[in-house]
């Protein structure tokens, strides 16, 4: 442990406390130092980092950081190209993932990426209570109470940034013979084994993938159907990179990618039996192997935050949030990092954001953050005005370079608003779903969207008489630049009720 | 609800009421759940691009033009209307308190519901009778 003089934040009474040193955590802390915020950050980690202390298993992820694009690193453009950075609005503390990475891939390794959330930490000069363990919750008036293995801590508001990072597997008969995706071991100690894996989404193909060179035969299997990212035309389904062993199960390469639901595991010497029941017939199918692991995700490790009134749903025990990340049911109980999925936003086409992952929670924790201090602490947002011959070039530009729309498809979105005395301010970037369901002045966002065919575009929403009743879409562009005569014409043409 | 609560769930409603548990699993995993908070909008009238939902847990109201017209609870389902058409939907389908359902993408309905007849045969049940109540009001 650090020594005692190092240990930033003691138990004490803070404005707003985060809990948790990955990503979200880290980001959170950023955006609340940049707007005057005093806070506490609790980790029970031993250094910054999250899940990226310890995953992707196979040490490498699968969000790019581009290092060669149009734009130049230290600027906001860029930040659509380099998914793995937080955003900082100084220039010198943008994109430190690139000038980390040692250039063999677009893709960083683990340690790059730990290394990278680290370095950002200490640039921006985020300090972190680490080996702090938050034990249990209360409420005590108007401040909410941390149990921590340091002491207790109070606050205004509780920033939960602690990931979706619980293994989850369903405890059918035979479980205990089943290893979880965490304990999976070194691949060399998998050589001629028959491997069985429960899930099919990318950390079972992770997994099987990352073994294909040692296992005699895999056999991938659960009851709904894989699906490919090139044909969801989004992150859901298996990524491009863990493909091949898909196309080894179409060759008839000892893979084997199954749709049946996992009945029983039994153990017969040194041997398992897996019992399947196929999804299309019901038909039982029994699979002798000699390992299984299961690829069935995590859970949110939310302690006793329920008692305080945040209600839970799915598998992974999200919690249910307003569209600005704070909890429904515990107002002051707001969320960052991977828990921000939960959030689903209007997943037109059923597409859904990219909170899940760091290039969507950064904008999510930038965005949670800002309502938070404005609703808690009164620190109103900048809203500059914009003249009004310059609205449509602002909106086409952010349709054209913003990483926030890029990055967050459908879910964010560039807000232009005509305020009662007349004035058009510009709200910057806003939550779609809020904006388009709360009554509000005279208002246009823009956002940029795919549809089911695959087809990229700007996606307009105006609201009128306190109602947004429709949405209208603007023409794709082959290489996505909207700052065209044609989509000019087309956006004034809708924007003017508002500006005049 | 881990997914073998959501089997329960859906072995207990009428719209999945013939399916075998295999299926129900395969149908669980199908879905994903989501929740939102009270006063979101769940489908949008004139939206493009919405979804197929089931409501797990909470009411929604169905609001056309600003006036409610119906209640939905716990067991009902929306936005299939506006999917079989091709069309933006109608109504808006507005959580009342917290809501809890089970979304299945647009896209995905058509050969879902190839794929399970049974629950085809369900959804046209409801479809007629929700045509014949709507002919009731009119004669």
């Amino acid at each position: 442990m650090t020594p005692e003089v190092e240990r930033p934040f003691p138990p004490g009474d803070y404005p707003v406390v985060v809990v948790g040193s990955g990503p979200g955590g880290i980001q959170a802390a950023y955006s609340l130092s940049r707007l005057g915020i005093e806070h506490a950050v609790i980790s029970a980690d031993p250094s910054p980092g999250g899940m990226f202390r310890r995953f992707p298993f196979f040490q490498r992820l699968l969000s790019w950081t581009k290092p060669h694009v149009l734009y130049d690193q230290r600027t906001r453009e860029y930040e659509w190209y380099d998914w793995n950075s937080l955003i900082a609005v100084e220039p010198e503390n943008r994109a430190v993932m690139p000038g980390l990475m040692d250039g063999t891939s677009e893709f960083p390794s683990r340690p790059e990426m730990e290394l990278g959330i680290r370095t950002f930490a200490e640039r921006t000069g985020v300090r972190v209570r680490h080996d702090t363990r938050w034990e249990g919750t209360a409420r005590d008036g108007d401040r909410f109470v941390l149990h921590t293995s340091d002491g207790d801590y109070r606050a205004q508001a509780v920033i939960f940034a602690v990931g979706v990072a619980e293994p989850w597997m369903p405890e059918t008969p035979g479980h205990q013979h089943v290893a979880h995706y965490v304990d999976t071991r070194a691949p060399e100690s998998y050589e001629g084994k028959r491997l069985f894996i429960i899930g099919k989404q990318n950390s079972g193909f992770e997994l099987a993938s990352g073994l294909l060179h040692q296992a005699s035969r895999i056999i991938l299997a659960s009851p709904r159907p894989a699906t490919l990212s090139v044909n969801t035309h989004s992150l859901a389904g298996v990524r491009a990179r863990y493909v091949q062993p898909w196309e080894d199960s179409n060759l008839g390469g000892g893979v084997f990618i199954l749709n049946a639901s996992i009945e029983r595991v039994d153990r017969h010497g040194s041997s398992l039996t897996v019992h399947t029941r196929r999804s299309d017939n019901g038909d039982p199918f029994p699979a002798e192997v000699d390992e299984v692991i299961a690829a069935t995700g995590f859970q949110c490790p939310l302690l006793d935050l329920p008692d305080l009134g945040v209600n839970v749903f799915g598998q992974s025990r999200l919690p249910t949030m307003t569209n600005h990340f704070e909890s429904v049911g515990a107002p002051g109980i707001y969320f960052a990092g991977t828990i921000g999925q939960g959030v689903a936003g209007l997943k037109k086409y059923g597409i859904p954001a990219n909170s899940g992952a760091v290039h969507g929670a950064r904008y999510n924790a930038r965005l949670m953050v800002q309502r938070l201090v404005e609703a808690r602490f009164g620190v109103k947002r900048e809203r500059p005005p914009v003249k009004t011959a310059e609205v449509v070039d602002l909106l086409l530009n952010e349709a054209t370079t913003a990483p926030e729309l890029w990055n967050q498809k459908s879910y964010l979105a560039r807000a232009v608003t005509r305020d009662d005395d007349g004035t058009i301010r510009d709200d910057g970037i806003v939550s779609l779903a809020d904006f388009v369901d709360s009554a509000g002045p005279d208002a246009v966002a823009i956002t940029v969207e795919t549809d089911d065919t695959g087809d990229i575009h700007p996606a307009v929403y105006v609201r009128r008489h306190g109602r947004v009743d429709s949405d209208a879409r603007l023409d794709s562009s082959p290489l996505h630049d909207y700052r065209t005569t044609g989509h000019r014409k087309a956006l004034q043409a809708l924007v003017a009720p508002i500006l005049t | 609800m881990n997914s073998e609560e959501v089997v329960d769930e859906l072995a207990s409603l009428s719209l999945f009421a013939d399916l075998q548990r295999p299926q129900l699993r395969a149908v669980a995993h199908i879905f994903s759940e989501e929740s939102f908070p009270p006063g979101q909008r769940i489908l949008r009238q004139g939206f493009q691009g919405s979804g197929f939902y089931v409501i797990l847990e909470g009411d929604v109201t169905v609001r056309i033009d600003g006036e409610d017209r119906a209640k939905l609870s716990k067991g009902d389902f929306f936005g299939e209307m506006s999917l079989l058409l091709g069309e933006p939907p109608v109504a808006d389908v507005v959580a009342i308190g917290e809501l809890h359902v089970l979304h299945l993408a647009g896209p995905d309905l058509k050969g879902f519901l190839e794929r399970y007849p049974p629950v085809m045969f369900r959804m046209l049940q409801s479809v007629a009778r929700r045509l014949r109540n709507a002919n009731r009001l009119r004669s």
